[in-house]
C-alpha cells in the first residue's frame, strides 16, 4: 500500500525547520536578554539589570527618534491607506481594461524599483523643493515614507475587494442607496478588515525604514532606525538592545490589536 | 399572441444585448420583445445561458440594452440608475449584507429612501411577520438556514415596495421539500402583496405550478409567451414542447393541410390526425409531437406497434418505455388504479393508440 506523501515523514525536515526557526528566533531571544544585561558589553552577560531601559528612557535622543518615527509612520499609514484604498477601489470595481496590469505595476513600483535608487532619486528631488520653498521639516519624511508604503497597504485591501461579493454592492444599488451610501454602508464596513491590515503593513513598514529615510532627512531628523544605526557605528552598548526590545514590544502589541480588531469586523 | 388586458407594468420592445466585440460578439439577448402586465406573476424559463438573468439585468438596471428600450409603466426607464428604479431585486444568491442583522437587511431600502424611523420599524415589523421571521430578526444574517436566508431577502426585497419584484432562481438553492414550500410561500406573497412579480427559473415543473404566465427563452430569444395550459398543451415550437414535460417524436408525412388540422402518414403507415400549430404552413415531411399521456398502450393492434423495452413504476402513474418497429423509442404514461388497468412484461408485444387530438405539428 502506497503511504501518502507527507512532508513531515522527509528525512531532514525536521532538522531544516529547526534550523530556520532558530535563525529566525535565537538571535532575537539573545538580543532581548542582553538588554537585561548590566554589563556595558554586549556579548558578555554581567547579571540581571534594568539600566539600558533608564539610561534609554533618558537619552533625549533617544526619545526625540522614537517620537519622530512614531509620528512619521503615523501620518505615513494613514496617507498611504486612504491612497491605497482608493486605488484598490479603481483598480477592482471596473471592467478589465488594457492598460490595467500597467496600472498595478505602476501602484506597486516601490516594491520593485531598488530603494537606494528611490532613495537617491528623492534627495535629489527634495532638494530642488527645499531651495525653492525653504520649507525643510518633517513633510518631506512623510511623503517619501507614504510613497513606498502605499503598495504594502494596498496589497491586503485589493485583496479583500477582489474576495467581496459584487453582488452586495449591486444588492445596495438596487435598494436606492446612491453609489456613494452604497460605499459607505456595504462596502466600507465590509472592506474595514482589510484597511485595518493594510494600515497595520504600512505602519510597520514605515517604521522600520532605514535606506530612503537617510537619504531624505535633513540635520536632526534621525528616526529611531538611523539614530540606532548612526549609534551602532560609534560602538555599541546594550541600550541599544534596550529600545530593540521595546520596539519589539510594541509592534507585538499593535499587531495583536490588529488582529483581534480586524478578527471581530468579521 | 393575443394582447393585454389591463395595465403593462413592463414593457420589453426589441431589446438586444450584445457582449464582447468582433469575433467573441455574444448576444446574449436577440431582439426580444414582451410585455409584463400589472400584478402578475410572470415566468423567464429556459436553459442555462439563454438570457434569463441578462434580461432581469437589464430591468434593474444593473447593465444597459445594447438596442431597443424598457418602458415601466410606459414610460422609458433606460435614464434611471438602478437606485432610481421602483423595481427590488431577489438575487440567486441572497447577498444578504453579512453586516447587518435580519432586521437592518429589511429595513436596508426603506432607509435609503430617507423613510422616518418609526415608519421603516412598522414595515419591518410587518414584513418580518409577512414571512414568518419574527424571533430571528435580531440575528445576523450568516446565523440563519438557508431557507430563512431566502425569506429575508424576499423580505427586503418586498419592504419597499416596488412596482416590480424580479426574481433570478431564487429557489434553485433549496432542498426539494423546502422549494415545495417556499413555492407556496411566493404564491401567497404575490397575491397578498399584489406586487407584479418577474421570476426566472430554469425547471419547468416550478414554472408550470407557479406562474400567471410563462415566457419560454433559448439562445437569446422568447420561442413562446402564455398560459402554462398554452405553452403545455399547445407549444410552438418543437423546443418549447420539448422543454416542457415529456415529449415523444415521431417523422411523419403530410397528406393533407387543412386549416389548423393535418392527416399525416406515420412511418408505420399509420394515418392520423394532427394539429397545426398557429401560423405554421407544414409542407412535405414533419415532426409530429405526442405527450406521454395522450397515447395509450394496448395489448393488440394500435396505430403504431413495437416492443416494451422497460415500465417504471411511479405511485400515481406508469411509464412504458417501447421500442417501436422502426427502431425509435416512445413513452406512453398510463394513471395507476388500483387493480384495474393492463400491466405489461418486459419484451411483450404492444400496440399504441394515439387519442384524437394528441398529435400536432411543431415547427422545428
Ligand atoms: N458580462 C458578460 N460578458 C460576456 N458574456 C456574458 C456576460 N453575461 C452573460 N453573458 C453571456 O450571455 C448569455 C446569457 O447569460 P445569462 O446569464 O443571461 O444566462 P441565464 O439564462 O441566466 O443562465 P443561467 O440559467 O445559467 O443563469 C450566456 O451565453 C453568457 O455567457
Ligand atoms: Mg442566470
Amino acid at each position: 500500500m502506497a503511504k501518502r506523501f507527507s512532508i513531515r515523514q522527509q528525512t531532514g525536515f525536521t532538522a531544516i525547520a529547526a534550523a530556520c526557526f532558530v535563525l529566525l528566533y535565537l538571535p532575537i531571544v539573545v538580543l532581548v536578554a542582553y538588554a537585561f544585561n548590566d554589563s556595558t558589553s554586549v556579548s558578555e552577560w554581567g547579571g540581571f539589570s534594568l539600566r539600558w531601559f533608564v539610561s534609554a528612557w533618558s537619552n533625549v535622543q533617544v526619545i526625540d527618534a522614537s517620537l519622530r518615527s512614531l509620528q512619521i509612520a503615523s501620518c505615513a499609514a494613514i496617507l498611504a491607506t486612504i491612497a491605497a484604498t482608493m486605488a484598490a477601489l479603481a483598480t477592482t470595481r471596473t471592467q478589465a481594461y488594457r492598460g490595467l496590469t500597467f496600472k498595478y505595476a505602476f501602484i506597486n513600483q516601490p516594491l520593485m524599483v531598488p530603494e537606494i535608487v528611490t532613495g537617491v532619486a528623492l534627495l535629489i528631488f527634495f532638494a530642488q523643493i527645499k531651495v525653492a520653498t525653504g520649507y525643510s521639516g518633517l513633510g518631506y519624511l512623510i511623503a517619501a515614507h507614504t510613497a513606498f508604503c502605499i503598495p504594502f497597504a494596498y496589497l491586503p485591501i485589493r485583496a479583500r475587494l477582489e474576495n467581496m461579493d459584487l453582488t452586495l454592492e449591486r444588492a445596495a444599488a438596487d435598494l436606492y442607496a446612491t453609489p456613494w451610501k452604497a460605499f459607505r454602508r456595504v462596502t466600507l464596513p465590509l472592506l474595514w478588515p482589510g484597511i485595518i491590515a493594510g494600515l497595520m503593513l504600512a505602519f510597520v513598514i514605515s517604521l522600520d525604514d532605514v535606506v530612503i529615510t537617510e537619504f531624505v532627512k535633513s540635520g536632526g531628523q534621525d528616526t529611531l532606525p538611523t539614530y540606532m544605526l548612526g549609534q551602532i557605528r560609534r560602538g555599541i552598548t546594550p541600550e541599544v538592545n534596550a529600545i530593540s526590545t521595546v520596539f519589539l514590544l510594541l509592534s507585538v502589541v499593535i499587531v495583536t490589536l490588529f488582529f483581534f480588531l480586524s478578527r471581530k469586523r468579521d | 399572441m393575443p394582447d393585454t388586458p389591463g395595465k403593462n407594468a413592463i414593457e420589453v420592445r426589441g431589446v438586444r444585448k450584445v457582449f464582447g466585440t468582433g469575433e467573441a460578439q455574444v448576444a446574449a439577448l436577440d431582439t426580444v420583445s414582451v410585455s409584463i402586465r400589472e400584478n402578475e406573476f410572470f415566468t423567464l424559463l429556459g436553459p442555462s445561458g439563454c438570457g434569463k438573468t441578462t434580461l432581469l439585468r437589464l430591468i434593474a438596471g444593473f447593465d444597459f440594452p445594447s438596442e431597443g428600450e424598457i418602458l415601466l409603466y410606459g414610460s422609458d426607464i433606460a435614464p434611471l440608475p438602478p437606485f432610481k428604479r421602483p423595481v427590488n431585486t431577489v438575487f440567486q444568491s441572497y447577498a444578504l449584507f453579512p453586516h447587518m442583522t435580519v432586521a437592518q437587511n429589511i429595513g436596508f431600502g426603506l432607509e435609503m429612501l430617507g423613510k422616518p424611523r418609526a415608519e421603516i420599524d412598522a414595515r419591518v415589523a410587518e414584513m418580518l411577520k409577512l414571512v414568518r421571521m419574527e424571533k430571528l430578526a435580531k440575528r445576523r444574517t450568516s446565523q440563519i438556514s438557508g431557507g430563512q436566508q431566502q425569506r429575508v431577502a424576499l423580505a427586503r426585497a418586498l419592504a419597499p415596495q416596488p412596482k416590480v419584484l424580479l426574481l433570478d432562481e431564487p429557489l434553485s438553492a433549496l432542498d426539494y421539500k423546502l422549494r415545495k414550500e417556499m413555492q407556496i410561500e411566493l404564491k401567497r406573497l404575490q397575491h397578498e402583496t399584489g406586487i407584479t412579480f418577474i421570476f426566472v427559473t430554469h425547471d419547468q415543473e416550478e414554472a408550470l405550478t407557479m406562474s400567471d404566465r410563462i415566457a419560454v427563452m433559448s439562445s437569446g430569444k422568447i420561442l413562446q409567451v402564455g398560459s402554462p395550459r398554452d405553452i403545455y398543451d399547445r407549444p410552438a415550437e418543437r423546443f418549447v414542447a420539448d422543454f416542457i414535460g415529456e415529449t415523444n417524436f415521431l417523422d411523419a408525412r403530410i397528406d393533407s393541410l387543412d386549416g389548423g388540422k393535418a392527416k399525416v402518414t406515420l412511418k408505420s403507415g399509420a394515418s392520423i390526425s394532427a394539429t397545426v400549430a398557429d401560423g405554421f404552413k407544414p409542407d412535405g415531411d414533419a415532426t409530429v409531437v405526442i405527450r406521454p399521456e395522450h397515447a395509450k398502450a394496448v395489448k393488440g393492434q394500435g396505430d403504431i406497434s413495437g416492443v416494451v423495452e422497460n415500465v417504471v413504476y411511479f405511485g400515481t402513474d406508469t411509464h412504458v418505455h417501447i421500442k417501436l418497429d422502426d427502431g425509435e423509442t416512445f413513452t406512453v404514461r398510463q394513471q395507476n388504479a388500483r387493480g384495474a388497468g393492463a400491466t405489461f412484461e418486459r419484451g411483450e408485444r404492444v400496440g399504441v393508440v394515439i387519442g384524437d387530438d394528441a398529435a400536432q405539428i411543431l415547427k422545428d
